[in-house]
């Protein structure tokens, strides 16, 4: 490695300084996570799993847990099921109306997040679905298909046209090339989009805000109590979702890198 | 594939559902929301009705007035922050990082702490800032200060440096991306032609990286315009921001129809951002061969 | 008693909006032929081979294929197969994956045993033994170009249609796939439909070449015919190559014509007697090879002066003027008659003679 010019050591310096600004605040969570005090302050008081056994214990939170698992299996099938169906038709047709309609499946992502959930509440509030898990799911559901169908889009995009006509050459129907040329193509692409809209629901704070009833999900429940007040078990189950979100992220990137081979 | 009378069918059975989907459970939602904006709420109900008095109350209490300045105050310098620090790090990966494999671990543990729950993230802040929190115990035992200081928690700052915090990550990637992609050839054409480093990057690289800033900037905007997290945990009592007078209409003071005009200006808002961002996008847009 | 043809295109036309890509068009192809569509970019070749394929749809006019009418039928339905032009080899298959995929097609599913039986064969066939579980990516171009191959033909098609298959591969690897092409389709024994821009590709493999231009057929014949009796300017120009000047009709005698062209010189052709009898303006094609030099005072003669001479290895190309000829006239000397001429270098004042035999006349006026 040659020598860095003066300006070019402090960009160094600069950016492991930021890059340490944004681990520095996961660390203290984990690092507080086993410290036997109710403060999060120095110095250490000593190892201890309390705070985990404390949030084990608390039926409350593991049911917030349940429900955010749940409600983030079903809103990522539903989005999978219609977002590869949108994104299949976007891709293979020309029609009136498709930019707008590709418009309309971004705006979730693009808008706070509180302004979807509003849309949603009123909307469910007139057709009498009252705010419950259903509801959420609903709502998460439609809020990410945009990932679905840009990660899919982007991927069939790539796909070399001749391949599908050679395939049609060679005696398939357009659903055996859709089942043997373009979804082994398009596989990673679903299971990656599938991964990051399970993360994304299951962190969901402002439109689940607004569409929860009695049941609520995890964010929701932290959300609640942090109002009230700290209790170092969230440090215990912040910690945990912390390092679950890691291994799916991991998981996620090197599934959509290394199939990415054709 | 043209629609025509053959492929029409094939093309109806694969669309009908996602467009029915999003025509029902997308369009109709925000639809009604801008319509419920125009009704009246005489206490407990509310009327369709088309008034603009919702409007009319919006632009002129100054309860509400501050609190929508103060948001696009505190968006405007959180892009700031995020860019300022987000361009030199990701200029950092892609031109001083020479090894590919060091270069995208470093990239991925920029962009892996933004799935990492962003409630937790805006909680890190809390227990860190507080009195009893991790900065001030820090201060007090190393004898830099007698006593813990109250001025690192709720305050507008706290929720600056919360959402420059967050939103930094976002920052980082499209900015990877777009210097990533100007090709090394133009940089070594201008030095070829007796431009330093320094001027290469203001004159070659930061004009091609203009698109990701763009990006980021809007992105990190429009999303923290709308956030209501970090003034509830982080904020004080002048830290509401336009998030938390959606949440107190919809909860505590009933009144969807003065909610629904609110959000509608935010969602008018941030379309226009992203117009004008758009715009600025295709204006610049240089094809790199 | 005429046989029914293999693939017959009865007015067929294509059009995508206001762009005419096809006029409409007549097409027989007899079985056992390799017919070959030539022409440079944009002229329909491609789309008429699509329009066979069944990968577009025909705007107008109808298609047969062994007699039956195919034209609203999708590809997966029509007895044909296609070799593409940048191959489409399926990546995430396995050669001998890619070959079988015809075998395993629920309309044509062949039992697993004969399935590795006919790939085996096929790839035999087109010589790639030994490579069944490589994938398209670790292959070289001539290589895949072959899988290609095998992966068409192991269906056994009536009929088998090549996309310009050889125009991704360099020239050397490409002659001898010109070679491989002609001995698989004798021992085939089935009709190839080739599209091709390359002019020696099509003469040297064709029994029959069918030359394309702006939509349209300009001709139809074998090699030889197209190359001595071209039907119209374009078609002189494009296969081999043709000096086209510019004459005016001054006098006929018997199946002789006298031609006036530019310069004043006159040009008597025995190849008018199909120009209507009140033509005045008329096209004279001359083929570089035909021009001959000789002594001045031999009929038939023109007086050229050297531009360029180009060294071709065997023989010598001459680009020439002529007083009163805008365009320049080229002409092709092996290196035998080079001795005979007193000099070749620009400037060079020099004679040439042209057989009245080998003068062709077409009758209108050139294009700019």
């Amino acid at each position: 490695m040659h020598a860095l010019k003066w300006w070019q050591r402090g960009m160094v310096g600069f950016s492991l300084a930021v890059l340490a600004f944004l681990y520095l605040p996961i660390v203290m969570l984990v690092l507080f996570s086993f410290n036997d005090s109710k403060v999060t302050s120095f110095p250490l008081a000593g190892f201890t799993l309390h705070w985990y056994e404390a949030f084990l214990a608390n039926q409350q939170m593991l049911r917030a847990l349940w429900n955010s698992l749940v409600v983030a299996v079903c809103a990522t099938a539903l989005s999978v099921v219609v977002g590869v169906t949108a994104a299949i038709a976007l891709d293979r047709y020309e029609f009136p109306g498709k930019r707008l309609f590709q418009n309309a499946i971004l705006l979730p992502l693009s808008l706070p997040g509180i302004v979807t959930g509003i849309a949603m509440l009123n909307f469910y509030k007139q057709i009498g679905i009252p705010q419950s898990l259903t509801a959420v799911v609903i709502g998460h559901a439609t809020a990410l298909l945009g990932v679905v169908v840009s990660q899919v889009m982007a991927r069939l995009a790539k796909i070399n046209r001749r391949q599908l006509e050679a395939s049609a050459d060679l005696g398939a129907t357009p659903v055996e090339t859709f089942r043997r040329v373009t979804l082994p193509t398009i596989r990673s692409s679903i299971i990656g989009s599938a991964l990051l809209c399970f993360t994304l629901s299951f962190d969901e704070i402002p439109v689940t805000y607004f569409l929860t009833g009695r049941e609520v999900t995890l964010p929701i429940y932290i959300y609640s109590t942090l109002r009230r007040g700290i209790t170092p078990e969230i440090n215990a189950i912040g910690t945990v979702i912390v390092a679950v979100s890691f291994v799916l992220i991991v998981l996620s990137v090197t599934l959509l890198r290394d199939r990415d081979q054709s | 594939m043209t629609l025509t009378r053959r492929t029409f069918p094939g093309f109806a059975a694969l669309f009908s559902m996602p467009f029915a989907w999003v025509l029902l459970l997308l369009v109709v939602p925000y639809g009604i929301m801008i319509s419920v904006g125009f009704w009246t709420r005489q206490f407990p109900l509310f009327y369709p009705d088309f008034q603009f008095g919702n409007y009319a109350q919006i632009f002129s209490d100054p309860q509400y007035t501050t609190v929508i300045l103060r948001t696009l105050k505190i968006a405007a310098l959180v892009t700031l922050g995020a860019l300022s620090l987000g361009y030199p790090l990701a200029y950092f990966l892609v031109f001083t990082v020479r090894s590919a494999a060091l270069r995208n671990l470093l990239y991925m543990s920029v962009v892996v702490p933004l799935w990492v729950s962003y409630l937790l993230r805006a909680y890190t802040w809390k227990i860190i800032l507080g009195t009893d929190g991790a900065l001030n115990s820090l201060l007090v035992s190393t004898g830099i200060v007698s006593a813990p200081l109250d001025i690192f928690l709720y305050n507008q700052t706290a929720m600056v440096i919360t959402l420059v915090y967050i939103f930094v990550p976002f920052m980082v990637m499209p900015l990877f991306t777009v210097l990533d992609n100007i090709p090394r050839r133009l940089i070594e054409a201008s030095e070829d032609l007796g431009v330093g480093p320094f001027m290469t990057f203001w004159k070659v690289i930061v004009p091609l990286s203009l698109g990701g800033v763009i990006a980021g900037s809007t992105m990190t905007f429009c999303l923290a315009f709308g956030d209501f997290v970090a003034p509830v945990l982080v904020g004080g009592p002048d830290g509401t921001m336009v998030a938390n007078l959606l949440q107190t209409q919809f909860g505590a003071a009933l009144n969807w129809p003065l909610g629904s005009a609110l959000a509608t200006l935010v969602l008018v808002i941030v379309l226009v951002l992203l117009q004008i961002s758009s715009r600025l996008d295709t204006a610049g847009r240089v094809e790199l061969t | 008693m005429t046989s029914t043809p293999i693939v017959a295109l009865e007015r067929v036309a294509k059009t995508y909006g206001v762009f005419t890509a096809l006029h409409p068009t007549d097409l027989q192809v007899e079985e056992g032929e390799f017919v070959t569509l030539l022409g440079p970019s944009g002229c329909g070749k491609t789309t008429t081979l699509r329009l066979i394929g069944g990968f577009e749809a025909a705007s107008a006019g109808r298609v047969r294929i062994e007699g039956e009418d195919v034209t609203e039928r999708p590809p997966y339905r029509r007895p044909v197969n296609t070799v593409f032009q940048d191959y489409a080899l399926f990546p995430h298959m396995s050669v001998a994956e890619n070959i079988a995929y015809g075998l395993s097609v629920k309309s044509n599913n062949i039992p697993k045993a004969e399935r590795q039986a006919r790939v085996s064969e096929a790839l035999a066939m087109v010589g790639l033994e030994g490579l069944t579980h490589r994938r398209p990516g670790e292959l070289s171009g001539g290589q895949r170009q072959r899988v290609a191959m095998a992966r068409a033909i192991v269906r056994r098609p009536r009929v088998l249609l090549l996309n310009e298959p050889l125009s991704a591969l360099d020239v050397k690897l490409r002659e001898g796939m010109q070679v491989e092409l002609k001995r698989l389709h004798r021992e085939l024994g089935i009709t190839f439909i080739m599209v091709t821009h390359d002019q020696t590709e099509a003469l040297a493999l064709s029994d029959r070449i069918v030359v394309m231009n702006a939509g349209r057929i300009a001709q139809i014949g074998s090699p030889s015919e197209l190359y001595d009796n071209p039907a119209t300017p374009y078609v002189a120009d494009f296969i081999g190559a043709t000096n086209l000047l510019d004459g005016q009709v001054i006098g006929r005698d018997g199946d002789e014509i006298a031609l006036r062209i530019g310069g004043g010189t006159i040009i008597r052709s025995r190849r008018g007697t199909a120009i209507p009898a009140d033509t005045k303006n008329v096209i004279l094609g001359m083929r570089p090879e035909r021009l001959l030099p000789s002594a001045p005072d031999v009929a038939n003669t023109l007086v050229l002066t050297v531009k360029e001479n180009l060294f071709h290895g065997d023989r010598l190309r001459l680009e020439l003027t002529a007083e009163g000829i805008e365009r320049s006239i080229f002409t092709e000397l092996p290196r035998t008659a080079v001795a005979a001429v007193s000099s070749v270098d620009p400037g060079s004042s020099l004679v040439f003679h042209i057989d009245p035999t080998d003068v062709m006349v077409f009758a209108g006026e050139k294009n700019p």
